[in-house]
């Protein structure tokens, strides 16, 4: 291994310009002449727009323009739309309600845009806000997911009954309900997967220029999938021919899938650029964030676990109720379906499987793909329910798990997934070495002396990821493919820039895919270059989501390299007059095989530019290749978390004492990233676990609409992490990588609720685990204490 | 949001008196913090600008107020909505209730209101206390007009 080839914990290049204040990201892009955009929103939750008059508005300062969804109606700008196809049970097709980027007719939640002010300077802009009057019949609003399907609810969208988008399912019911049936023991849970508020550290922000002299419109933005926005944005919305429109996502600080979906924001800003033929730009501030981020999670579930006398599983059921909120976002429909009930079976041989997910319409924010987008919530339902199984027949948690692992693979669950490779005992056992099991009971005691109550909780998850096989996902109903593009351009002093599909948004992508073509070139890493972001400047791509860029998206950059390689030796066979069969590639040098005779990379790469050595007959100049990777399966990371911690009695507050994550990511890069990615993730999870969760009141108020109400987890929240890594090699990729970008968020909340329910001796607790909410568990379960 | 409140203040004057200034504008523009105008267009509608602020959000919040269930002198309930444009609304009512004590009066008063927009979203934590707040200076305010100026 070199020092900066692959599975070095190379320092993260881009860090330098992070760290100190010269990212770039879309608010720091300005144009001349730009205007700013500050929008009006609905203050109600549910409400008739009965008129907006903005002739007051108009006539404000500064003010340039104001517009309102008639116009975005007249201008013919179309809906955004949901891009992944649901059928239901009965065969009929998904119920997707007109989403409009600015409301013309009716609010659905509040914070839904209904006119924008474009002005000179923002303060112009808010104060122009103050004057436009939108007069609001108010209807009554449904937030709850349980409740939107009931009769008298009330009804967000036209013909579309009970508030109902689909009502889906997945799996044999008739096995399930057979094996139920015959089973020895059934564990049956009520879950609520809490609600989330994605709070990237950049709020999302648009900046749209529309160029009159030769019609052609760009957009900066805070997007994890440049090419997607654009597509979506011309095909879909009709906004410009695609090959008139320029995405760029420049920096972007934190997605978390947030920033995967097209926005209402950046269609207007575009529409509006071309209106007042000047630059618009919008950045949101942390309040908007709050209310028209796409949120995550959202689900209502109940669960039930059939095993036999000897703790062997049989059958899982389920039936969710999720909350899509107000409007289908971009990728909504696939969350709580293909990205959760196929992964209901863990990491254990369940034979049968039966999964309903009902999709509904509330009068809240959007609801889409969140840090680990339905596998966090699947893996919530079966950890939750193996762990209480076990308590239930009075089997040691770890034991019962290790009943039921799969231990051959390929192993074909019944909810489509085909687990290529694992080692799930590998991965509890090792944590359970870290996490000294053992020695938890004496742990427990000593704890209990202090006045606290102390429970530890495993969490064996499984994900899929690397999405995706593009043929796979179609059959699923995927409105695109989810294969990956790079770009190889060696330059002709051997430097080298890769142009790639995949968006960097906190991954660290600069260095990793750095790492890999030093590591095949036999370059010094400094000579390479990532590029990304940018739809003039790379082909297309899908982006990054679902721990996606190493699997595929380093995948096609080999592909690329291998290319490179290929034309490189033919041009290295004409410098060193031999067969071009006879070139041999190593550590940077092209060798003819059996002699001292050699080039290197450098002037291999001088020579396909010049062309001096062969002619346009024999070969063409240059040194460039691109190519498409599509993967033929996905990954499966997978691994044991395992949480310890203490329960004070007394206030019901938890402290996490020890975190142990064994993690098997297939191959990896850079140890130090893959590192940096667990301990965000379970920052995430534990937050889930503990402290988020947003609400709304009855009307339809988001009553955690800051900081001040939403708390997020923070360093002293959390304990230094024990990491570790177990290594099975991903078959369906050439790196044989997994991916881990989402792993800790998808494992820790299962963990921390197991740890939690083992420490206070109810099950009876939900997410997230506030000290309340912990105190009044304990009073009910705790025996009263002698006065 | 939905919050409720209820106080009660004793006055120095009659039931009849107390419900006479109830209902006269000028007394309550006086006595309403921040209030700017009220003008009456009936003896039981007004419409009212008032300027509030809760914690981060300040709103001029402009009004249609109701006054219901007249039962001089006993008591009244009085309702309304506001509009504080892009900072959100308020509506929601207060039942009125006048009781003779000590040679003087007794009103008690039962708000129920509803906030919504950016005052439920950053202020909803400080809105309890800044109504209180409002309600306490209203009174204050009010028990000061029972005593015409000489």
């Amino acid at each position: 291994m070199s020092a900066t080839g692959i599975g070095a914990p190379v320092r993260r290049k881009e860090d330098f310009r992070f760290i100190t204040g010269q990212g770039q990201y879309t608010d720091d892009v300005t144009r001349p002449g730009e205007t700013r955009a500050v929008f009006v929103r609905s203050p109600h939750a549910h409400a008739k727009i009965k008129s907006i008059d903005v002739s007051a508005a108009r006539k404000m300062p500064g003010v340039i323009d104001v517009l309102t969804g008639a116009q975005l109606a007249t201008d013919k700008i179309g809906n955004l739309i949901c891009g992944w196809m649901i059928h239901s049970k009965d065969g009929s097709p998904m119920k997707m309600a007109a989403h409009p980027a600015l409301a013309a007719t009716k609010v659905n939640c509040v914070g839904d845009a209904v006119a924008v002010v474009i002005a000179e300077t923002i303060a112009q802009g808010k104060d122009a806000a103050e004057k436009v009057k939108v007069d609001y019949e108010v209807l009554p609003a449904v937030v709850d997911p349980a409740k939107a399907q009931a009769k008298g609810a009330p009804q967000i969208h036209p013909d579309i009954e009970n508030n109902t988008i689909y009502q889906w399912h997945l799996g044999e019911k008739k096995d399930v309900d057979a094996a139920f049936a015959a089973a020895k023991h059934v564990t049956k849970l009520d879950i609520v997967n809490n609600r989330l508020v994605p709070n990237a550290m950049e709020p999302r922000a648009a900046l749209a220029d529309y160029d009159a002299g030769t019609d052609n419109l760009t957009l900066w933005n805070t997007s994890q999938n440049p090419h997607v926005a654009r597509l979506v944005i011309s095909a879909f919305i009709g906004m410009a021919p695609e090959h008139k429109l320029r995405v760029i996502a420049p920096d972007v600080g934190g997605g978390f899938g947030s920033k995967i979906f097209i926005y209402p924001e950046e269609v207007v800003c575009l529409w509006a650029s071309r209106k007042v033929k000047r630059p618009v730009k919008w950045t949101s501030d942390r309040s908007e964030a709050f209310l028209t981020d796409a949120h995550g999670r959202d689900h209502v579930t109940h669960a039930e676990m059939a095993l036999d006398a000897n703790g062997k599983i049989l059958a899982l059921r389920a039936k969710t109720i999720a909350n899509l909120g107000a409007y289908m976002s971009t990728f909504s429909s696939s969350v709580p379906t293909y990205l959760y009930a196929t992964l209901l079976s863990g990491q254990y041989n369940i034979p049968s499987i039966y999964c309903e997910v009902d999709a509904v319409y509330t009068n809240t924010a959007p609801v889409d793909a969140y840090r680990g987008a339905g596998r966090p919530e699947a893996t919530f339902v079966v950890e939750r329910l193996v762990e209480v199984a076990a308590r239930q027949m009075g089997i040691d948690p770890a034991d019962l798990r290790r009943r039921n692992f799969i231990t051959a693979f390929p192993h074909q669950t019944p909810v489509i997934m085909a687990y290529d490779a694992g080692d799930y005992n590998a991965s509890l056992k090792k944590a359970m070495e870290i996490a000294d099991v053992k020695g938890f009971a004496k742990r427990k005691r000593e704890a209990a002396r202090r006045g606290k109550l102390r429970g530890l909780g495993y969490s064996t998850y499984i994900e899929a990821c690397g999405i995706a096989p593009s043929q796979a996902v179609g059959s699923l109903g995927a409105g695109v493919g989810l294969w990956e593009s790079a770009e190889v351009r060696v330059n002709p002093t051997g430097s080298v820039e890769v142009l790639t599909g995949s968006h960097a948004h906190g991954q660290g992508h600069e260095t990793t895919f750095a790492q890999l073509v030093s590591e095949r070139l036999g370059i010094p890493f400094e000579n390479v270059s990532i590029v990304h972001g940018d739809t003039d400047k790379v082909q297309f791509g899908m982006g990054t989501y679902g721990s996606r860029s190493g699997a595929v998206g380093m995948s096609a950059i080999v592909k690329a390299l291998d290319k490179i390689e290929i034309k490189a030796k033919k041009v290295a066979a004409f410098m060193l007059e031999a067969a071009e069969g006879d070139i041999e590639f190593k550590d940077g040098k092209f060798t003819v095989a059996g002699t001292d005779k050699s080039a290197a990379f450098g002037d291999v790469a001088l020579n396909a530019y010049i062309a001096h050595k062969f002619t346009g007959a024999e070969l063409e100049p240059g040194l460039k290749e691109t190519s498409f990777y599509d993967p033929t399966n996905f990954t499966f990371p997978a691994g044991c978390h395992i949480c310890e911690l203490d329960v004070d009695i007394e206030t019901g507050r938890v402290d996490i004492v020890n975190w142990t994550a064994v993690d098997d990511f297939g191959t990896i890069i850079n140890p130090m990233i893959v590192e940096g990615q667990v301990h965000g993730g379970i920052a995430q999870g534990v937050g889930q676990a503990l402290m988020e969760g947003a609400f709304y009141d009855a009307a339809g108020q988001l009553v955690t609409g800051s900081m001040m109400d939403y708390t997020m987890p923070r360093a002293h929240d959390l304990p230094s992490f024990h990491v570790g890594l177990t290594e099975t090699k991903a078959p369906s990729n050439p790196l044989g990588m997994k991916g881990c970008g989402e792993a800790g968020a998808i494992a820790s909340p299962a963990a921390v609720i197991n740890a939690i329910t083992d420490a206070i001796g109810t099950e009876h607790i939900a997410m997230p685990a506030t000290a309340n909410a912990v105190w009044a568990a304990l009073q009910k379960s705790q025996a009263p204490k002698a006065a | 949001m939905a919050m409720t409140m209820t106080g009660e203040v004793q006055l120095p004057a009659s039931r009849e008196v107390v419900f006479a200034k109830l209902n006269d504008p000028e007394v309550l523009k006086a006595c309403i913090p921040g209030c700017e105008t009220l003008v009456m267009s009936s003896p039981t509608e007004f419409q009212a600008v008032a300027v509030t602020k809760i914690g981060p959000v300040k709103a001029r919040f402009k009004g249609n107020v109701h006054l219901t269930d007249l039962d001089p002198p006993n008591g009244y309930k009085i309702s309304g909505e506001g509009d504080g444009g892009v900072a959100g609304f308020a509506k929601g009512g207060a039942t009125v209730t006048l009781v003779e004590k000590d040679g003087g009066t007794l009103l008690t008063y039962n708000v129920e209101a509803q906030i919504g927009g950016k005052l439920a979203q950053l202020g909803q934590r400080l809105v309890n206390g800044a109504a209180k707040k409002t309600a306490d200076d209203f009174f204050k305010n009010f028990a000061a007009a029972m005593n015409p100026p000489a």
